[in-house]
């Protein structure tokens, strides 16, 4: 890809006054339009709802543990008061399913990829000085903020059942409509209205600072492939938000003003909602996990010392994953009650996204193959997430059958496919892009040793956690249940302990964290060496305040 | 305590799905209940509208319920669910294992071969035309490989029911699901989950054993009309490879066949609100002829059968006529299922 004349920026260490010129502490963090520093600000937001999210999965996987009920009535009394019902107690298990969901989407994986990595990256990946809207940008993260403080409220007020909205991540009408009573539901689509608009204006920023602020040379096929990747993001978040702002506004007005949409007594559709969901919901998984190939991308290439293999056919089948992507979308509704044809073509048109996947798998080891490899931590980390990949990849494969699809349908299966691409695709790709541009962005090493424990500890953890979940869905255990039949005890019990190991790798990273920021050592410009070949790795560690002050010229 | 009393059937098949059986009466072992129905009244129910009792079979443990600590799909007992278990079986499952490692073992092979110690100097190679095109390309030729099979098995599991099949109506409530026999002129009974204790005791498994079970017969085309209440509810039956979402609005149809007699459970799988995780589908599988008998006792009419029931019940099924007494829609029903 790229290579740089940028040398002299280091030059402007004298005139550092302008460059590194700050505001105070309110104006710099509260009223912010520089990139870096909202992309720091949606680290840490994501960092906090993460640990929120992850809470709640590991209160579900301690109910889970054994068979019965254990925690969740005791638990039903800090969200419905003392005395609550059984009743009450399943909703709340709903509740939490619906919040670790929208929680892991929406307010962490979202925000650390595409609003943190991609603001602190692509400008300067394209030697750009900033976004092209900074203060666009600023009100892009702070909507984040009320969006999740209304997710969060929704847990306090009822919701049907019990207080809270139990509805899935999915929303689905009418258990979310007639089905639930109260502001509950309400305060949640309000969220997911205020988040989308969020990331519709953070596409667009991003859209538009890449066609039009490039560096001189830096043409589009010369992009690092992690910029092609928010390139692509930034598309389908475009395309695809609106269609769910529509869905949920139908769900509000059929809720509240009396409208049908979704209601077949009024000749509305409850799979309508559905077609409409999972129109952007399709499209959102690819929205996830786009941004963390272009990491991998960056990462292989680093610590191979070598360009990436076939960089056209990597771009290209990125746009191919985000084209098709849109028009796979019933394969989440294969057991509504879809004519035959209609699950035949959305079986087909499915397995095709495992063409292009399959092309960045083999160009990511073509990479490596003949190359110089150094395994510092975020190079294991992207190991483990071509591999990880590779494996809840293929179960998409399996899933992809209508007609296969028709046992494992809302089975554990389901949860253990989208876990592996999520929880072992995306978030390794965050845990790689973290431990790759820390020095960049903060000016400190991190612990080498902690992080390779962090790796093992959480890719064995996870593993046990979520592979015993294919079995758990084969042998008919259906999803959101907080209680199983006893014979699923046992592969329940493993899963509950891979949690505990991967919980424990967590607790690593933030000790890492804190032992970088205390005591870690200075990373300099370039910590890794003649393979790290994109322009973030010209500028100091951290970058200056302002960079590109005199553009960079890309040869 | 295998024992359904008369008043409880009558109480279900009238929807008082709350009504809990009060006095459970012992009775004789005996595998024909219509027979046992007679003595089992007088001390049921003093006016007599009590539907026969059913003595349900016991499940065998390895079959139609999730075992201790298995890894492969439930055993299957139609013909769709044989196929889809072969396909996944022996075609997907071995190419998707094949895949995994042949990636892990490139993997391990760069890591070793290309480490720095091993490697110094990088090579430039970022291109090579033909080696592109046979990654796109052969798994092109996988997918279609595995196509093939897919498309065929949809087209079996979309194979219209004919006409001599049985019509069974489904309907998901919260939270509980209703069976309604249409060609046999049953009116709608409702399966509530069992207690744990009940179940238990029944020797059923926790959380899937059901109050009344959805009675079928074996080797007989079944169509399932499916369609839910409130919200969605999804049936699903996973030793069937049977599952189809309970729209309200909807009529969703399901064909398949059983292949033997037995017990098989399922749960709904769509979320569908607080006790989601708490409504089951036990389906009890018979013969026909026990079937033909369960549908007497139930006061209900196989399709070839009818002009004898109308012109005298038979004496076992004594039950039907106040069951149809109360319901005026009943009679109806086999009418028309000799029409079609």
């Amino acid at each position: 890809m790229s290579t740089t004349t940028a040398d002299d920026f280091h030059g402007h260490a004298h005139d550092h006054h302008d460059a590194d010129h700050k505001p105070g502490f309110f104006a710099r963090w509260f009223m912010s339009t520089n990139h870096k520093d909202i992309g720091t600000l949606y680290l840490i937001f994501a960092i906090v709802a993460g640990v929120i999210g992850g809470t709640i999965s590991g209160l579900m996987r301690y109910e889970l543990r054994e068979p019965g009920i254990q925690f969740l009535q005791l638990w039903a009394q800090y969200s419905d008061g003392p005395g609550a019902t059984l009743d009450q107690a399943y909703h709340l298990w709903n509740v939490l399913i619906t919040a670790h969901g929208l929680i892991m989407v929406f307010f962490m994986v979202m925000p650390a990829i595409i609003g943190g990595f991609g603001n602190w990256f692509v400008p300067i990946m394209i030697g750009a000085p900033d976004m092209a809207f900074p203060r666009m940008n600023n009100i892009s993260f702070w909507l984040l903020i009320p969006a999740f403080l209304l997710l969060l409220g929704s847990t306090f007020v009822p919701g049907g059942a019990g207080n809270g909205a139990g509805t899935g991540w999915t929303v689905y009408a009418p258990l979310s409509t007639s089905g639930s009573a109260g502001p509950a539901v309400d305060m949640a689509i309000l969220s997911l209205h205020i988040a989308g608009a969020s990331s519709i204006l953070g596409a667009v920023n991003f859209i538009t600072t890449i066609f039009n602020m490039r560096a001189p040379g830096m043409t589009l096929h010369k992009m690092p492939l992690f910029v092609w990747s928010v390139l692509v993001t930034a598309f389908l978040l475009l395309l695809s938000l609106p269609v769910l702002a529509a869905a949920i506004t139908m769900l509000l007005t059929d809720r509240n003003f009396g409208t049908v949409f979704y209601d077949a007594a009024g000749g509305g559709d409850p799979v309508l909602y559905q077609h409409l969901f999972w129109f952007f919901g399709h499209p959102e998984v690819y929205i996830m996990i786009l941004p963390g190939f272009g990491i991998i991308s960056q990462i292989v290439s680093t610590f191979s010392r070598k360009p990436v293999f076939g960089y056209l056919g990597m771009a290209y089948a990125m746009v191919a994953i985000g084209v098709v992507g849109f028009i796979v979308w019933a394969h989440h509704m294969f057991t509504t009650g879809m004519t035959v044809n209609v699950k035949m073509y959305f079986t087909a048109a499915t397995m095709v996204i495992a063409v292009p996947t399959g092309v960045k798998i083999f160009s990511w080891i073509a990479t490596m193959w003949g190359g110089s490899m150094s395994f510092k931590t975020p190079m294991v980390w992207a190991l483990g997430f071509i591999f990880m990949f590779t494996v809840g990849g293929v179960t998409g494969v399996v899933l992809a059958n209508g007609g296969i699809d028709d046992n494992l349908h809302d089975t554990y299966y389901v949860v253990a496919h989208f876990h592996y691409v999520l929880s072992l695709g995306a978030v390794f790709s965050l845990f790689a892009g973290f431990y790759y541009w820390f020095p960049k962005m903060t000016g400190k090493m991190y612990s080498e040793f902690l992080g390779q424990l962090h790796f093992w500890v959480f890719f064995i953890g996870v593993n046990i956690l979520f592979f015993p979940m294919h079995f758990l869905g084969m042998s008919g255990m259906q999803r959101r249940v907080p209680d199983y039949t006893d014979a699923l005890a046992y592969w329940n019990g493993i899963a509950t302990h891979g949690y505990e190991i991967m919980a424990v790798g967590v607790l690593i990273w933030f000790v890492n964290i804190i032992y970088s920021f205390a005591a870690g050592k200075q990373a300099g410009d370039n910590p890794w060496g003649e393979g790290a070949t994109t322009l973030e790795w010209t500028l100091t560690s951290p970058p200056p305040y302002h960079q590109f002050e005199t553009l960079p010229v890309v040869d | 305590m295998n024992r359904r009393i008369n008043a409880f059937m009558m109480a279900m098949a009238l929807g008082l799905s709350a009504l809990a059986p009060s006095a459970a009466v012992a009775q004789a072992e005996a595998a024909n209940a219509a027979e046992q129905a007679a003595p089992a009244e007088p001390a049921a129910a003093a006016n007599a509208t009590a539907a026969p009792a059913w003595e349900y079979s016991k499940p065998v443990k390895n079959v139609g319920q999730p075992q201790e600590g298995e890894y492969s799909f439930q055993e299957q007992f139609t013909p769709t669910g044989h196929y889809a278990a072969w396909m996944h079986d022996y075609v997907l499952l071995p190419v998707i294992t094949v895949i995994s490692l042949f990636v892990l073992a490139l993997l391990l092979w760069v890591v070793v071969r290309y480490r720095r110690a091993a490697n110094p100097v990088a090579s430039r190679t970022s291109h090579n035309t033909f080696i592109e095109i046979i990654w796109t390309a052969v798994p092109v030729l996988i997918l279609i490989g595995i196509a093939i099979p897919s498309i065929d098995l949809l087209a079996k599991q979309f194979k219209p029911a004919p006409k001599d099949a049985l019509t069974v109506k489904v309907t998901g409530y919260q939270w509980y699901w209703g069976y309604e026999y249409p060609d046999n002129g049953i009116g709608e009974y409702v399966s509530n989950m069992l207690p744990a204790e009940k179940a238990l005791e029944r020797g059923e498994p926790r959380l899937l054993a059901a109050d009344n079970r959805l009675v079928l017969p074996v080797g007989v085309p079944i169509k399932l009309i499916i369609t839910g209440a409130d919200v969605i509810h999804s049936f699903s039956v996973p030793a069937f490879w049977v599952k189809e979402d309970a729209v309200p609005g909807r009529l969703n149809e399901k064909t398949f066949t059983i292949e033997k007699p037995g017990v098989y459970y399922g749960a709904c799988s769509e979320l569908c609100g607080a006790r989601h995780g708490f409504m089951p589908i036990a389906i009890e599988a018979m013969e026909p002829a026990k079937f033909a008998q369960w549908v007497k006792s139930q006061g209900g009419t196989m399709p070839g059968d009818k002009p004898a029931e109308a012109a005298a019940p038979a004496p076992a099924a004594e039950g039907a006529q106040p069951a149809a007494a109360t319901n005026a829609a009943e009679p109806a029903a086999p009418a028309n299922a000799t029409a079609s």
